[in-house]
Parts: structure tokens; sequence; C-alpha cells
């Protein structure tokens, strides 16, 4: 199918019970665009938006319509906007996961470049799920993408750094986790009495600092 | 103030969820019969955000530190005051001392309890509801805990005995299609409505897991993580779906094939172990 360059992002909208839409979006620029419209200009009885790779899920506190499909077929595209409108955390992290080796032996990498890539790396929160707080950093370069580990470990403590396929991210709180694990930081990513409780959101930009 | 001498199973703290916080990783959570949640705040003339004590298969017993007035709904858990049967789905009055107690409900699983002014549990981002998957809210009731009452009374109660009917073991849930139905054989959706499926014994606040004939996918490909709701039959790749519930994951991996209509979804939050549910197509 082809498509107008100065088309919206939305390439479909599902009907998702009687109580949400789902709508489909070629890449994570096309879910940053729906997400940002959504969030300025919410639907009427909007309850809820959640952000994940290929999707915006719409949750409304009543029967989606035909209106609301049109309207969302005709979100703008991501307005351009300056650079340096939203602020960068940096973390502050200690490279000496137990996959590190393992990382670097899969990405042909030696372990002081990974941990080069991971720090030049201009990290973006994609989306969130997972445990609260869970960020979905995207922005890795290409051969730092590396499989999940075929055995999940039962256990893997807060604040661990890990990569998953074209994703880094840090581990809330404990928590079961399939990543490959090469450092970890002190930071508190969630804390329910914070206002924000999450350090990362979705739309967050991110930097690994290298501590020892 | 109420005090706590036994939690049964699972009693937990419920008001009407934290929507809004999906997009951090937070679900909505809140009372899984919403229903008989809401019926149960409205015999004691609460607000609707009151929060109630969800009682998982009875076995709470309740001692009133002061006289207050309460309310139990949802599954018929032959609740008694010191002894003498109490009504259900009606407001009655707590003396001081008093101990209400609720045994194993007959059909159904969850039974609400609410008391005028609402418990006044500490809310986390806006709710007082225990997320059973996160882990946020308050703790799961156990006894000796001490419940203070809090000021969400909103009306003076006006309704003597409210006629609901109990929940029912083998229920018909209307179903929707889903967002994935396409990644489905034709003939997933057609044993989704035809057959009667099992509640397993490994279901809970996050979902109901079902077993009945495989529903078969139409290809191999991988599904990108996606948005979940409550009432979601969502297929693993085993073929046995899973009905989520209040405790939902905010995303999830496999395709969704129904959806049940959110008017049903206090009937499914009534299903325990062994029930047997089936679907039919709706609109």
């Amino acid at each position: 199918m082809e498509r107008d360059e100065a088309a919206g992002p939305v390439q479909g909208v599902r009907v998702y019970g009687d109580r949400a839409l789902l709508v489909e979006v070629a890449d994570l620029v096309g879910v940053a665009a729906v997400r940002e419209a959504l969030e300025a200009a919410p639907l009427p009885d909007q309850l809820d938006l959640v952000p994940a790779a290929r999707t915006v899920l719409v949750v409304l506190d009543r029967a989606p319509g035909d209106s609301d499909v049109a309207v969302l077929r005709r979100l703008p595209p991501r307005p351009a906007r300056p650079d340096g409108g939203t602020a960068t955390v940096e973390l502050d992290v200690v490279f000496d996961g137990p996959d590190l080796h393992e990382v670097a032996d899969l990405t042909g990498r030696s372990v002081t470049a990974v941990v080069e890539a991971m720090t030049e790396a201009e990290l973006t929160v994609a989306f969130s799920g997972f445990v609260p707080g869970f960020g979905y950093l995207t922005g890795l370069p290409e051969d730092l993408y590396v499989p999940r580990r075929s055995t999940p470990r039962t256990r893997v403590p807060a604040g661990a750094v890990g990569l998953g396929g074209p994703f880094a991210g840090v581990y809330p709180r404990a928590s079961p986790g399939g990543w490959q694990l090469v450092g970890r930081t002190d930071v508190v990513l969630f804390d329910s009495d914070r206002d924000p409780p999450a350090l990362l959101v979705p739309g967050t930009r991110v930097r690994f600092r290298e501590v020892r | 103030m109420l005090t706590v001498l036994a939690a049964g199973p699972l009693a937990t703290i419920q008001d009407a969820g934290r929507p809004g916080w999906a997009s951090i990783g937070v679900t909505r959570s809140g009372a899984a019969d919403r229903s008989s949640a809401d019926l149960a705040n409205r015999l004691v003339g609460n607000a609707a955000r009151a929060a109630t004590i969800e009682v998982t298969a009875g076995g709470l017993r309740l001692r009133a530190e002061r006289t207050l007035l309460v309310a139990v709904t949802g599954a018929p858990a032959r609740p008694d005051v010191d002894g003498r049967p109490a009504p259900l789905n009606a407001p009655m009055t707590l003396q001081a001392g008093a101990v209400l107690s609720l045994g194993m409900p007959p059909v159904g699983l969850r039974s609400y309890v609410a008391v005028r002014g609402g418990v006044d549990a500490v809310p986390v981002l806006g709710s007082r509801s225990t997320d059973t998957l996160a882990g946020l809210g308050p703790s799961p009731l156990a006894p000796g805990d001490r419940l203070p009452i809090g000021a969400l009374a909103a009306d003076e109660p006006f309704v003597d005995v409210a006629p609901v009917w109990a929940p029912s073991s083998r229920p018909v849930l209307r179903v929707l299609p889903g967002p994935r139905r396409d990644w489905f054989e034709p003939t997933a959706w057609t044993a989704l409505t035809a057959a009667e499926w099992t509640v397993s014994a490994d279901s809970d606040r996050v979902g109901l897991r079902l077993a009945g004939p495989p529903l078969a996918r139409a290809g191999e490909a991988e599904l990108p993580s996606e948005g979940l709701v409550p009432g979601a039959l969502q297929v693993p790749p085993d073929g046995a779906p899973v009905l989520f519930l209040a405790d939902h994951p905010v995303t999830g991996g496999y395709p969704v094939l129904g959806v049940v209509a959110s008017a049903d979804l206090p009937s499914a939050a009534q299903l325990r172990p062994g029930d047997r549910v089936r679907f039919r197509e709706g609109r």
C-alpha cells in the first residue's frame, strides 16, 4: 500500500471490545506521534493510553464509536520539535553485569567497546510495561541487539541494566527477567510516593554514564 | 475502626482502581466484580470511589470497634454476626464489639464488604486498590490488621435490600471479536463460542485460565506486545485462552481472539476453579 509522506501516522484502527480502540502504526515514531497527540487532545472520556511497539491502545469509559475511529485515523504526523525540548536523564551505571562478556562475544566487540557504545548511545523511552516504571529504551546501535537469554533468571536485582532485542532497560525492582545483564545503577526508577512516580516515561531521553 | 480477626484465602482492599497510569506500566486494578462493589457502596450510602473489602472464597472475620453500618454483596458467603445469620445485599448495623463472619459461598468467588465511610487505607497513585500483580497498594489483609474508616459517605442510604441474582457457576458471557481475530483459523472463533470451558485452578485476580479445545493460530508470526484490557481472551502458543481480569498486565505478547463484553465482566470475576463457562457472540 502506498502511503502519502504527509499523511498521519495511523495505519489502522481496530475495535478492541466495547471499551477500547487499538491504533496501529508503522514504528516507534508513529507510537510517539499518536501518544503525544492523544495526551494533548484526549478523546471524550479517554481513561488511559497504552503505548507499545507498534500500537497505542486507547481505553475509554464508554463504548467507542465511528467518530472516535475517524478522529484517530486523522491524527497528524508528529510535529517537528527543536532538540533539547525534553530533559535528558543521566543514569550512573557500573558495568559489571554477569552477561557483559557474553554480550561482547555475541556482538564481536570488546567489553570496553560494548561499554563505549552503551554510554555514547542517545536512548529514548519508547514505551513502558512489564512492571511499573520499566521503560523500553530505543536508540542502541544495531550491532548491540542481542537475543534474550534462553533461560530467564528467576530473580534479577533492582537497578540491573539489561539488553534484550533492540531495547535496553533498567529493572525498577527485583523480578524475574530474561535480558542480558551488563551493569547496575543505584537510581530509584519507580517510587509510588514520588511525583512523578516513574523516572522514565515514554519520550524521556536517557544516557548511561559509566562509574566504577 | 475494624479489626481483622481472620482473612480467609485472600482479602484485599479495592476501590474503582487507578486508571491513567498505563503509560508507566501500572494497570488499573480495582474491584474484580465492580458491580457488586458498587452495590455494596450504594447500600451504605458511600461515594462510588470508596474502598471496599474484596473477600475471596469467604473466611473473613471482622470485629467492629465502634457502631458501623456495613453491607455484604457478591458471592453469597453466608454472613453472620456473632453467630446469627445476617442478610446479603442489605445494609446492617454492627454494634461495637460485634463480629461479622463470612463463610464459604456455595456459588461465586468474590464477596464485597462495604462500611459506611469507606475503608481508609493509604492511597497509592490515587487509589486504595491492591494490585496483586505489581504489588502496589495496601497489603492483603492479615489477622490483627486494624482498618480505619474514612469519611467517604455521601448520602443517607435509602435502600433496604437490593434484589440481585446470585452469581452463576455456569454463565454464558457475551464475547466480542478481539483485535487479532484474523491471527487465528476461522475455526477458532467457532470453537470459542461453541465449546464449554472449564476454569483452571491457576486462576486469580490477574486472569482465568480456561481449559477446552485448542484454538488454532493461522500462522507462526510473533506479535509485538500490545495493550490489554480486562475481558481480553489472549491465546498463548499452547492454545488455552487466558481471560484477563482486574490485575491484568498492561501489555501482552500473544494475540487476543475475543473480548468479553464489559457488562459481563462481573460474572467472569465470580468464576472459580471447576466452574464451566460458555461464550456467545455479542454485540
